[in-house]
């Protein structure tokens, strides 16, 4: 019976047989490329490579380094002010947006545009952008003070204390449209119905928000939370566009570190060191958290 | 007919080509973009050009902490470019012991650049092992304090003639609307500026002491200490210069909106370029006219191995080029720098230049800190005094410990 039943249907590795080969070259990018890349890095962090990688293990000196330097502290004290705040904000505004846009309003494409303009610039262009209009001498505060407050006084680049919400102005500028639209897409896929009843049932508009419709939104809220937290963590290039780590080293960010020492310091060693923690940092946060959202998730509706 | 007209055609597209085959293209990558500074390396690719060959010019903006990365990571990557700027000494001695250099001990010895090129320190930064690989092409000395005549005429004070004097002109300056001392947010001005403050307050011998000889002790010590507290007037005067760029800094000095700026030899291109004539416009003190002592570190032209042996010898021949006399006065009254070569004619000169080969002649220089110090640890000097610079409330003594860390660990 059972041989026969084998004989009739393909071996359980055979079935597919297209499809498997068709993925071979995804899975030996995603073993060698991305798995191995890992490894190697955090391989090598554990030398003292210098302008090239080279084989010398001197154990956890590199993170010894590494956490023993104040810059690489503000470094993550910063990441961790600016992405708690841009993750709140850019949801809180985004879906106020959202919420804005849905109300059936006149010229929504327009406004649509005007919102999701700013996320096709690169992130170059929009630090450059907000580094003039943050500007003492050009920017905001010095059209203000020609206007005649002359004590007004408005200049978080160049003020340690609060040069990070300066970025984080230019970051949510960026972001928001996006949000916005990945919100409105989900406020779309409601069913009418759903308000209809609401409405009969006398529930005010706000709760109805609130109580029914934003935690039906859950899906759009974590694919929305996966694509802001991925651009926290690598937060760059708006930083150097701004402020480049400045004044002082009062706005340096992780990502920044580990390229400054790759390759200005000319140190791979200590740069693979900061890599490895930025990966560490995301895992710890992300893994389990992917856990309890997609492997247990089969129960939930 | 018609079919004659595309034959010649053909055969035109075809012989094109072989006309051009003489001249071969060499990318040169340098970090040269400021306007006084695209102003020399035009010199540089004039004379180039004039040899035959062609200048394919890579300028990368952003200055060298920008355009190292994107150098070094193209060499390694295998996409090498002809010819490539660096501040030689120890940027790029590891890809020398890599083997991905040219050796131009073969150019050198034609050219007797041994008998040539002084100071001697120049060339042997160039060498490892025994060997040369690359060719300096300019001296630069960071130990200048720039001085905007007007900005002091405004004040109603006079014009300083040493540190201290303009320390103590900074409140009058203050009082004018005027910042007294500009210093840009990239990190390596403030590094800068303290190593000036250094060879002036402390001396030759201090200064060789800590870089050179990596002593903790000295720099934890009672000399440094007394640097730190000029680093924190310097950081006291600088206060409200909102630039980043250097060059935008010392702009800030040019139009009279900051007293002064320190800031090496390559300024002097920016004020000729603005056409300020030294000694009337503007006033120059070397050593910050304390201690007339100039560094001699610089830029130079790395070479690497590159398998195409057209290519090679246009290396060969740029190397002698950069070298030529005529190309390097051309070239050096255009950037601001003095010239390798002791043998050339200067009659051009200004000012600023001529009190620079005269310390140059007598002999009072010292080693830049690119040549004395790893890019490791220059990066973290870098992070504390651009920290220090930044954010009054860290004590210069805080600052001296961490100071002392860093020679400590220095390689």
């Amino acid at each position: 019976m059972t041989g026969q039943a084998q004989a009739g249907r393909p071996i359980k590795l055979l079935r597919n047989l297209n499809a498997k080969i068709a993925s071979i070259p995804m899975i030996l990018t995603a073993l060698v490329i991305f798995v191995g890349g890992t490894f190697w890095t955090v391989f090598y962090s554990f030398t003292n490579s210098k302008l090239l990688p080279r084989l010398s293990f001197v154990g956890f000196d590199q993170y010894e380094r590494l956490w023993a330097a104040p810059r690489w502290v503000t470094a993550i004290e910063n990441l961790a002010l600016y992405g708690i705040l841009s993750l709140i904000f850019s949801l809180v505004i985004g879906f106020l947006l959202a919420a804005l846009m849905d109300q059936k309003i006149r010229f929504e494409n327009t406004f649509r545009t005007i919102f999701l303009y700013p996320f096709a610039l690169s992130f170059i262009v929009t630090g450059l952008v907000w580094q003039w209009v943050l500007n003492p001498d050009f920017g905001i505060q010095s059209v203000v003070r020609s206007m005649g407050w002359t004590s007004f006084t408005f200049n978080p680049l160049y003020t340690p204390e609060i040069v990070i919400y300066g970025i984080l102005i230019a970051a949510l500028w960026q972001g928001t449209g996006l949000v916005m639209c990945l919100m409105l897409a989900g406020l779309r896929g409601i069913d009418e119905d759903i308000w209809k009843a609401a409405r009969v049932d006398g529930i005010p508009m706000w709760k109805t928000y609130l109580l029914i419709v934003i935690p039906m939104m859950r899906p759009v809220f974590i694919t929305t939370i996966v694509i802001i937290a991925s651009g926290i963590v690598k937060v760059y290039d708006l930083v150097v566009a701004q402020t480049s780590g400045g004044p002082g080293i009062s706005s340096e960010v992780p990502a920044k570190y580990v390229y400054d020492y790759m390759f200005q310091a000319q140190n791979l060693g200590q740069g693979f060191a900061a890599s490895t923690m930025m990966l560490v940092t995301v895992a710890i946060i992300i893994v389990p958290w992917a856990y309890l959202e997609f492997g247990g998730g089969r129960k939930r509706g | 007919m018609k079919i004659r007209i595309m034959a010649a055609l053909l055969a035109a597209s075809v012989a094109l080509p072989f006309g051009a085959a003489n001249a071969t293209d060499l990318e040169v990558t340098h970090w040269w973009t400021s306007g006084g500074e695209s102003a020399a390396v035009a010199e540089l690719a004039k004379a180039f050009d004039a040899t035959g060959n062609h200048w394919v010019d890579g300028a990368i903006a952003g200055s060298g902490g920008t355009a190292r990365p994107i150098m070094i990571s193209r060499i390694t990557g295998g996409d090498p470019m002809g010819a490539t700027q660096f501040n030689h000494g120890r940027q790029a001695e590891e890809l020398v012991q890599a083997g991905l250099m040219r050796d131009l001990t073969d150019v050198a010895t034609a050219e007797h650049w041994k008998d040539i090129i002084r100071p001697a320190s120049l060339l042997d930064s160039c060498t490892i092992d025994g060997k040369i690989y690359c060719a300096p092409v300019n001296i630069h000395s960071w130990q200048w304090l720039w001085l905007s005549n007007a900005a002091f005429k405004k004040a109603g004070v006079e014009v300083p003639k040493n540190w201290d004097e303009f320390v103590a002109a900074a409140p009058a300056l203050e009082k004018a609307g005027i910042i007294p001392l500009a210093v840009g947010g990239q990190p390596w001005q403030a590094t800068g500026a303290f190593d000036v403050l250094m060879v002036a307050v402390a001396g030759k011998d201090v200064f060789n002491k800590v870089f050179k000889d990596k002593d903790a002790e000295v720099a934890a010590g009672p000399e440094i200490a007394k640097v730190f507290k000029a680093a924190d007037d310097a950081r006291r005067m600088s206060k409200g210069s909102n630039v980043q760029d250097w060059n935008q800094a010392t702009n800030l000095v040019i139009t009279g909106k900051a007293g002064g700026q320190i800031m090496g030899d390559w300024a002097q291109g920016e004020f000729a370029l603005a056409g300020q004539k030294a000694g009337t416009d503007y006033t120059c003190l070397p050593g910050l006219g304390v201690n007339e002592i100039i560094s001699t570190g610089g830029d130079a032209f790395y070479f690497p191995l590159l398998k195409d042996e057209e290519k090679s010898k246009a290396q060969a021949v740029l190397a002698k080029t950069l070298l030529d006399p005529k190309t390097q006065v051309a070239f050096n009254l255009k950037k601001g720098s003095l010239p390798v070569r002791g043998d050339v004619d200067l009659a051009a000169a200004n000012d600023c230049m001529k009190k620079g080969l005269d310390i140059l002649a007598k002999g009072n220089v010292i080693q830049g800190t690119d040549q004395l110090l790893s890019a490791d640890s220059q990066k973290q000097k870098e992070d504390l005094f651009s920290e220090f610079f930044a954010n009054p409330s860290m004590t210069p003594e805080d600052a001296q410990k961490r100071f002392a860390g860093i020679i400590a660990s220095a390689d």
